[in-house]
């Protein structure tokens, strides 16, 4: 059995497995801190900065920072919850999200979030950058409009020899997911599924699947998101005894 | 000294429009136009995006009718999937999308008839315009108020049960719909507690064509010379001669019932159909080309309906079209006002037909979607509330949509309802120096008649209201009246 080591969110005594970081340990003891481009079993890369959580005062990305013995995180504090609220304000301003002809509404990640944050809209002005979409594969069709560029697609869709499908190209501001052609033209359409769950919002779509789930039946249209941590506390609790 | 009179915003129709009329030295009229104002450009912006996305993205056209765009762009792509047309669906994709639309056709043509168009008919023509609206209906008329208010939520219901949303719902898809009418869903229907049950229904619907009758009856030299005049008629009909507002073949007659066209593929649509560019105004005015620009326009809606079909395939409204083209002696219908006594006819008909498919066990089914040999092009034809709705796509080899034509409703109707204006103009205004109210009502009423989408028709955005403005011979502005 791996160490358990003690350490409190908001005050809350939580349990973590030594090495382990914090959003991880969080989720597993029942607490929701709000997250994007983090996704289980994937390399954790903290690009989107929606997991910001304070740590003796200072600004850490919980899915980054090992739990260390003792640690006291602080999460659903007034100035947290602002600044992730800004954070999600800024996606939305700087893509073009128009979620009524969306494939993804209702199970989107960055759509059920601003439903959470209570976004009604944007303070920021909206850049309506012009974007390409890139339809030329056989499966999927990438809407770059919709891109929040999290890298999921990147982390977690890979061939047997673990290269990746997908990468960024162009720099700073300007990034850009693509598609790499050659691997893609031999796509299994369990894999586009796979990409197509992977992508939090709309920017990866299965080709000729659209609409076929109807309204209110979609994940996040029966339960909010971050509504579904199943605590473990408990059993790790019983472990701990033992 | 020349005037010209300006009607902006028309008020009471969806859509925002304007009317201008000159008149000369000695009151005549001498040009009369209803200008659509406002532009959109779907057909543009829906180049590039995935053609599974149209049906969703391209209702949005509007709030009123929407599921009308988002069928007829589901039947186009029907055609791009290999689900064909007609039959191609199966039974319970086709009977969901028709109890849709007729659920849509109800709850629109209420809406019209109680709160748009009744103001005009209960309160009068020259009523005092604080009072000549809804609120003079609820106030004077408060049991009739509220059955339009309950037949409108009625077909918003059934909306939602079929498209999954009240407003702007994604139930059909290419090839089918995405779900079936559970027994809960559709035992609320059939039997909920009144009056939002479907009996209930029927019996409203047939008590507002008496109603329309009644009034009729006392007011017939209104109801049948206001706005008269020749037109052709054109609808899609049931392939043996019924009225069909789902699917069907085009049709259209000449002002004394001929055919011109003779029930045809509306896949040809462009073989027959043409649309005129004028400099004046965003809305098209679509011809028959083989009668060419000057004489081929046509009127479609309601009235054009009943003047098309040869028979409506419900009891009820078959017994009220019966009498509606009795009094025309089965020559076709060419009075403004009659719109309104065929929308209730329809909204009858929709009710009895929301009935049949409700019965109907097949819109319980499992088998939702059907799919065959891919297409690179597709047209999608429907009866909207408003009239004959075409949807046309053609997508390139990454499933992308490269081309996109839409003919919309009150596009067929824009040179009826130009006609429409002048008759009113002519009658209301000759010779008069002062422009009162009632007159510039009387014109919106005219365009009322038609129902028109000015939203939709120009694929456009905006508040809808009509304005009327009136201009000396050199074009200076001297007296302006927003309605």
């Amino acid at each position: 059995m791996s160490e358990k080591i003690k350490f409190t969110i908001d005050g809350k005594e939580c349990i973590a497995k030594k090495g382990q970081y914090i959003l991880e340990a969080a989720l597993e003891n029942g607490i929701y801190i709000p997250f994007l481009c983090n996704m289980k079993g994937v390399k954790p890369a903290g690009s989107c900065r929606l997991c910001n959580v304070k740590i003796n005062g200072r600004n850490m990305t919980a899915c980054t920072t090992p739990v260390a013995a003792g640690m006291e995180v602080e999460s659903e504090i007034p100035e947290l919850q602002e600044l992730r609220l800004s954070i999600i304000e800024m996606l939305f301003v700087e893509g073009n999200h128009f979620c009524p002809s969306c494939e993804k509404s209702g199970n989107c990640e960055l759509q059920a979030l601003a439903y959470k944050f209570q976004m009604l809209v944007p303070r920021f002005p909206y850049e309506f950058p012009i974007k390409e979409v890139d339809a030329s594969s056989p499966k999927l069709y990438i809407d770059r409009n919709r891109c929040i560029k999290c890298k999921r697609c990147i982390r977690n869709i890979k061939d047997e020899n673990g290269k990746s499908y997908f990468a960024f190209y162009k720099r700073a501001h300007d990034v850009e997911i693509c598609l790499d052609k050659e691997l893609a033209a031999t796509m299994s359409d369990e894999l586009a599924q796979k990409a197509m769950d992977t992508c939090p919002v709309g920017a990866i779509l299965r080709k000729e699947k659209g609409f076929d789930q109807p309204i209110g039946t979609r994940k996040f249209d029966k339960q909010a998101i971050g509504t579904d941590i199943i605590s473990v506390v408990e059993n790790i609790n019983m472990e701990v005894k033992e | 000294m020349t005037k010209k009179i300006t009607i902006e915003p028309v008020t009471r129709v969806e859509g925002h429009g304007k009317v201008t009329i000159h008149l000369d030295e000695n009151a005549n009229i001498v040009q009369s136009r209803l200008h659509i104002v406002e532009f959109r450009g779907f057909e543009r912006f829906v180049q590039g995006r995935p053609y599974w996305e149209a049906p969703v993205l391209v209702q949005r056209l509007c709030g009123i009718c929407p599921v009308s765009h988002h069928l007829a762009a589901a039947k186009a792509l029907d055609v791009i999937v290999g689900a064909g047309t007609g039959n191609g669906l199966t039974p319970t994709g086709e009977k969901m999308r028709r109890l849709m639309h007729y659920g849509q056709t109800f709850q629109s043509h209420a809406l019209h008839f109680f709160h748009l168009a009744s103001p005009d008919l209960l309160l009068g023509i020259d009523a005092d315009p604080a009072i000549r609206n809804v609120i003079g209906v609820i106030l004077n008329f408060k049991d009739l108020a509220v059955q339009g208010v309950m037949m409108r939520k009625f077909g918003q219901e059934i909306i939602r049960a079929t498209a999954g949303k009240k407003i702007h719902g994604t139930g059909a898809i290419p090839g089918g719909i995405n779900k079936n009418l559970s027994l809960a869903e559709r035992d609320e229907f059939l039997y909920g507690a009144d009056p939002l049950n479907i009996d209930k229904m029927i019996e409203w619907a047939q008590a507002s064509v008496d109603l329309f009758k009644a009034y009729h009856k006392d007011h017939s030299d209104m109801i049948d010379n206001f706005a008269k005049f020749p037109s052709n008629h054109l609808s899609i009909v049931r392939e043996d001669g019924a009225m069909d507002l789902y699917h069907g073949v085009l049709r259209a007659i000449d002002t004394n019932g001929k055919k011109i066209l003779h029930d045809v593929d509306y896949q040809d649509y462009l073989e027959y159909i043409g649309e005129e560019v004028r400099t004046w105004s965003y809305m098209k005015f679509p011809y028959l080309r083989e009668f060419g620009k000057k004489d081929g326009w046509y009127t479609v809606g309601p009235l054009a309906r009943l003047n098309t079909c040869d028979f409506i395939p419900t009891p009820l409204a078959q017994k009220e079209c019966e009498i509606f083209k009795a009094y025309t002696h089965g020559k076709p219908n060419n009075m403004s006002m009659h719109m309104h006594w065929a929308r209730l006819i329809e909204l009858l008909h929709s009710a009895e037909m929301m009935k049949e498919l409700l019965n109907d066990p097949d819109i319980m089914g499992d088998d939702l979607v059907t799919k065959g040999t891919k297409q690179k092009e597709g047209v999608g034809v429907i009866e909207a509330p408003r009239g004959t709705l075409f949807h046309h796509y053609r997508i390139n080899d990454n499933d992308q949509i490269d081309m996109a034509n839409l003919i919309v409703s009150t596009t067929n109707n824009n040179q009826p309802m130009n006609n429409a204006v002048r008759m009113v103009a002519e009658k209301m205004m000759t010779g008069h120096k002062e422009i009162t109210e009632p007159m510039m009502n009387a014109v919106e009423v005219a365009i009322r008649a038609y129902d028109p989408c000015l939203s939709c028709a120009t694929h456009a955005l905006g508040k809808m209201p009509l304005e009327i403005a009136l201009y000396d011979k050199n074009n200076i502005l001297i007296d302006k009246k927003r309605s």
